[in-house]
């Protein structure tokens, strides 16, 4: 079983993020529970969604405390929250944002972070500064979790005409920067 | 079909696939999208049917009422407050025999205010006359929305149900649904046929003024109704596993009973985090088990008897309170038990989750270690001690 965190903020796409990252796991033959915990119910609000994956049918309903990976959508969440809670000692997080604002608190040794600019990526492809795909497509080179076109074959599903062609444009820059970075 | 799907998408498609002929609901929260969907099915031509806008889930309510009245298959979907605010119109259309079916997404009351997962709402409705089920994950609350069809309109029960299914963690979350098909639900359930309805050519009276002459026996009868239900969900399901090829009780479901030591018995989507921590526990050697209620009404109480009269020790989970009294389900499993020569030596009672608060492993853990004590009686688990002591003064 691998389990995926998302810290967001409402309005900022973090539930089309779990059920993009859970389809491209559904269309791989697996058994996603992707699922939302809101706290205020208002745009802006911080918020998790959560992906849960397993070869069979998951069972367990209570929120992620102990992830694999953790995805943050927006870095200013890190000020508030402890993002990195409970990460495995080999888990990986995903940042959204520019290297020099991010400050990433001190790691374990197997622990890894990867930050990528997913709202000027989003811009540059989709015209709004949405980073959801971009990181997703981080996710998959730094996980190695799902391949490009895993990632690929869900955005096709989830969108259509430009925006398909965007979010496609968007998730290859992030996997190329995260490839690009493992590599470096 | 295999499909990824939110809850909430799921239950509008099954719906659809029920082809209901007036679907009414109040669109603003708390509400899911259950009915945001299925506005759009219709809007879009997918199902020849009308869906009403209404003011209020009170109106949402009289307009099934009203439409199940006149032989219409009628659906509607509501929550919290919302099925408070229908109570009235709830217990008239049990009373009136009208087989309305509702899809309740279980949620906390007001005050204070809280939009998350419990079972407060649907709970306290338990005495409206409406047949409960409750479901365990979204593939099952999909089942039963077709169990639930052809169980209120059979004419034997002529009775509303409600489909409970948890708030968020079911309507909200996402996971692999097997949706049938078309002619796989048509072949399951037939066209609503009303034994009786309101119609100008043959004119009837429905709901009228009942003097103390009449009114005993109309209440006697709905009571009765009940436990014809009991017997007619299990044949239900068996017929269901024919065409669906899923196997269900329908009344209750058993999970590592045989042999189990301690029990715990729940509903709802707490009884997957059950399930885990009962296959953690059994692989280190402990003889622990589930008993999950599908149908809180009617209650299945020969059902529970059978599956807990073996139990050395059972503990009963409540995501409600009956405030100033005991949780709920507990009294009602206890009530099981009373006079029997068999049953458990501990009935203990605990309360989790209310409000959304995280049912976690380890708050299951908790309750299977308690047990080995005395019997606890409305104890709360994971309960913030410090949180309860602020001073006024």
């Amino acid at each position: 079983m691998k389990e995926i965190r998302i810290h967001a903020r409402a309005g900022q796409g973090a539930i089309t993020t779990a059920s993009l990252l859970g389809y491209a796991y559904f269309l791989k033959g697996l058994c996603p529970y992707a699922f939302p915990s809101f706290g205020a119910a208002r745009m802006g609000a911080p918020m998790n969604a959560f992906v849960r994956v397993d070869s069979q049918p998951v069972r367990l309903r209570s929120q992620i405390y102990e992830p694999d990976y953790v995805i943050i959508a927006d870095h200013t969440i890190m000020r508030g929250y402890n993002c990195f809670s409970g990460l495995k000692e080999d888990g990986i997080a995903i940042i959204n944002g520019k290297e020099e604002q991010v400050s990433v608190p001190k790691l374990k040794p197997k622990q890894k972070v990867f930050v990528v600019p997913a709202n000027e990526i989003a811009l540059k492809y989709i015209g709004r500064p949405l980073g959801n795909t971009a990181l997703l497509g981080a996710f998959c080179a730094a996980t190695g979790e799902l391949t490009l076109d895993d990632l690929t074959a869900a955005i096709k599903h989830r969108f259509s005409a430009k925006l398909q062609e965007g979010n496609i444009k968007a998730a290859q820059e992030g996997f190329d920067l995260a490839k690009s970075k493992i590599k470096g | 079909m295999k499909e990824l799907l939110e809850g909430s998408m799921a239950v509008a498609e099954i719906v659809k696939l029920c082809k209901p002929g007036v679907i009414s609901a109040y669109p603003i929260t708390p509400q899911t999208h259950i009915v945001e969907e299925l506005a759009q099915i219709v809007a879009d031509g997918h199902l020849n049917a009308q869906f009403v806008n209404v003011e209020s889930e009170h109106s949402a309510a009289s307009v099934v009422l009203g439409a199940v009245a006149t032989g219409v298959r009628a659906y509607t979907a509501t929550s919290s407050q919302g099925l408070f605010y229908m109570a009235e119109v709830l217990y008239n259309i049990a009373g009136m025999r009208l087989p309305v079916i509702m899809t309740t997404a279980a949620r906390a009351i007001s005050a204070p205010i809280n939009i998350w997962n419990d079972h407060q709402d649907v709970v306290s409705l338990r005495d409206a006359g409406w047949i409960q089920l409750h479901a365990e994950d979204i593939q099952e609350a999909v089942d039963l929305h077709l169990i639930a069809y052809r169980l209120g309109e059979d004419k034997s029960i002529m009775l509303p149900v409600m489909v409970c299914m948890d708030g968020f963690i079911l309507t909200h979350g996402m996971e692999t649904v097997d949706m049938p098909t078309q002619e796989q639900v048509d072949k399951f359930l037939p066209p609503y046929k009303a034994p009786y309805k309101l119609d100008i050519e043959n004119p009837l009276t429905l709901g009228p003024l009942v003097d103390p002459e009449y009114y005993m026996e109309a209440r006697y009868a709905l009571n009765e109704t009940h436990k014809e239900a009991l017997a007619l969900i299990p044949k239900l399901t068996a017929e269901f596993a024919k065409v669906f090829g899923r196997t269900y009780n329908g009344l209750v479901e058993g999970y590592q009973l045989k042999d189990a030591e301690k029990v715990i018995v729940a509903m709802g989507s707490v009884c997957g985090t059950i399930k885990e921590v009962i296959d953690e526990l059994r692989a280190k050697g402990k003889k622990v088990g589930l008993l999950k209620i599908t149908s809180l009404r009617p209650f299945p109480v020969n059902a529970i008897y059978d599956a807990l009269k073996n139990s050395p020790k059972v503990a009963v989970i409540d995501r409600a309170l009956s405030l100033g009294s005991f949780a709920p389900l507990s009294a009602e499993v206890k009530a099981v038990f009373f006079g029997k020569t068999k049953k458990p030596q501990n009935i203990s009672s605990f309360v989790v989750g209310m409000g959304g608060r995280d049912i976690t492993k380890d708050s299951i853990k908790e309750i299977f270690r308690l047990m080995n004590g005395k019997d606890k009686q409305t104890e709360f688990i994971d309960l913030k001690p410090e949180l309860l002591k602020e001073n006024y003064e």
